[in-house]
């Protein structure tokens, strides 16, 4: 399929959607179209509602909190993961011993952690990097581990027979090794990161993009919901386009992916 | 340390090595005796799974033998061997480095620095034919490219012995006759003691100054040793060409065929 169809296609989908919700809120098809507007807005309701929200430059404040939990729970997170990632696959007697513990916090739905750490650290930002905290780090401890213990033992005993010490292993076979699953999990860790963020908002903030969707919700304002959805969305692509920049700059040595075409 | 000048390179005495426990475990060579002279080219061939790598692997210090000395230049072999450098059959270059930081950090070890291992790094990916890929990543190479840069890698360090396990079994029939001028060529300008593990009988005869032949395993053991009295320097396309190298071949072939063929039956019955 070439590309152009291919885009055509995404976009007419997309657009269907969007007259499909258009007709049915519009027009009383399926209810009184006071109903459905209540429940589902219109999609030219939403549209003005984002372009208000930027318009007034007032949207432009709670992004950048969203943003700033996302950048410090991923930073947070990736490197506790990457430090205990590291420690435990290179000390096994560590690993056996925490092995069930990790699992059980693993577990647990991270959503009932937020009241807590709102007791613990307030309702600024540090709650919810605190949330985002503890889905980022398993993700890239649970890589960094796996990738750690999984060197290949060829490149370890050539590395060795080059006469290299536990110090330049660690720095020119460990290290990378490590960075290469902790970057194949950015996607995710990053998403993760931001869930973290925008639930911990949710749940009790007064700032952020999470706060604006709970604020519309409170009053019954679909339109404001929607708007933040759809704010959030773009967000999201956005963020991962920059996350597939920086991996395609950190991971050039490594082969490109098959396709099948 | 002391070199007397009759010291073997290596030499393996009454080696056997086994793996699990020493009951129940699986002894994969026994009572080896070899002798490597200092710039000797030895090549070791034998059938699929006879050990030959083991013995390799016994002479690097990965392998602790569990009966018997290896001795290095006449100095027991404790951890690893220092003094060898080793050409393994799987890629084994950092995927994250690029072929000249592959070859460089091979000189970090010796307290090097960067700057001066990358000017030596850059003549020896030149000498191996690479002086045009090295900045290229280890999987935008080929198989054969792959192999010069982890042979830069291993001279680099100027190595007294060199150990090499199948180095060209994954390569193609032409690429394998390069690569084995390619190391003749450099083995030549600066002989050093060589432990060549193939299963290619011809490729064996082609580069090496005798030929050492094994039985199949478990318990394999060393059945002959050939000289191989053919002229240097040789190329590895013409060599095989000439009468002698028939005649050698079939003098080898004839105790190897059996050993081949035993270590077959056994795969034909373990397979079922």
């Amino acid at each position: 399929m070439s590309r152009l169809k291919l885009i055509l296609l995404q976009v007419a989908v997309g657009l269907g959607f969007l007259l499909l919700w258009h007709v049915l809120t519009t027009y009383p098809i399926l209810a009184p179209t006071r109903q459905t507007q209540f429940f589902f807005s219109t999609p030219l309701d939403v549209l003005a509602r984002i372009w208000k929200e930027f318009a007034s430059g007032e949207i432009w404040r709670h992004l950048w909190i969203t943003l700033l939990e996302t950048i410090l729970a991923f930073a947070f997170g990736a490197g506790g993961g990457i430090l205990f990632g590291f420690l435990f696959a290179r000390r096994e007697f560590l690993a056996a011993v925490f092995d069930p513990y990790i699992k059980a916090a693993n577990a647990l739905p991270r959503v009932v952690l937020a009241p807590i750490f709102a007791l613990w650290f307030g309702l600024g930002i540090w709650s919810k990097v605190a949330l985002g905290f503890t889905l980022v780090f398993f993700i890239v401890f649970f890589n960094v581990y796996q990738g750690v213990r999984e060197v290949s033992p060829v490149v370890l005993a050539n590395a060795r027979m080059l006469g290299m010490n536990e110090r330049h292993l660690l720095r020119h076979v460990y290290w990378p090794a490590a960075l290469t699953w902790m970057f194949s999990s950015l996607h995710t860790s990053v998403g993760f990161a931001l869930v973290g963020a925008v639930v911990g908002e949710y749940l009790g903030s007064s700032a952020g993009l999470g706060y604006k969707i709970h604020e519309a919700e409170s009053v019954f304002d679909v339109t404001g919901v929607f708007a933040g959805m759809a704010i959030l969305s773009i967000f999201v692509i956005l963020l991962d386009f920059l996350v597939t920049l920086i991996e395609r700059r950190l991971l050039v040595w490594r082969p490109a992916p098959s396709t099948n075409d | 340390m002391p070199i007397s000048p009759s010291a073997s390179a290596v030499s393996l005495h009454r080696v056997a090595i086994t793996f699990g426990s020493k009951v129940g475990g699986y002894t994969a060579v026994q009572n080896i005796h070899l002798e490597v002279l200092p710039g000797e080219f030895i090549a070791i061939v034998g059938p699929t799974g006879c050990g030959k790598s083991t013995l390799l692997n016994a002479s690097a210090g990965l392998l602790k033998p569990s009966d018997g000395k290896v001795e290095i230049f006449g100095v027991p072999l404790h951890g690893l061997n220092g003094r060898a450098g080793y050409l393994f059959q799987q890629d084994a270059l950092m995927p994250w480095k690029t072929a000249l930081q592959n070859v460089a950090v091979a000189l970090e070890p010796k307290g090097i620095s960067r700057k001066e291992a990358e000017v030596k790094a850059r003549d020896w990916l030149r000498r191996v034919g690479l002086g045009a890929f090295v900045d290229r990543y280890p999987h935008m190479l080929s198989g054969g490219q792959r192999k010069r840069v982890a042979l830069a890698q291993m001279l680099i360090r100027d190595p007294e012995i060199l150990l090499m396990d199948e180095p060209f079994g994954p390569l193609d029939a032409q690429t394998r006759q390069i690569m084995g001028n390619l190391l003749l060529d450099l083995w030549a300008a600066n002989r050093k003691a060589v432990l060549f593990v193939t299963h290619d009988l011809e490729e064996a005869i082609a580069l090496a100054d005798r030929v050492v032949v094994m039985s199949a395993g478990p318990a394999a053991g060393i059945i002959g040793e050939f000289p191989v009295p053919l002229p240097r320097p040789r190329d590895i396309a013409e060599v095989r060409l000439e009468p002698a190298f028939h005649y050698i071949h079939k003098e080898i072939w004839a105790s190897l065929r059996t050993e081949v063929q035993k270590a077959y039956a056994q795969g034909e019955e373990a397979s079922p």
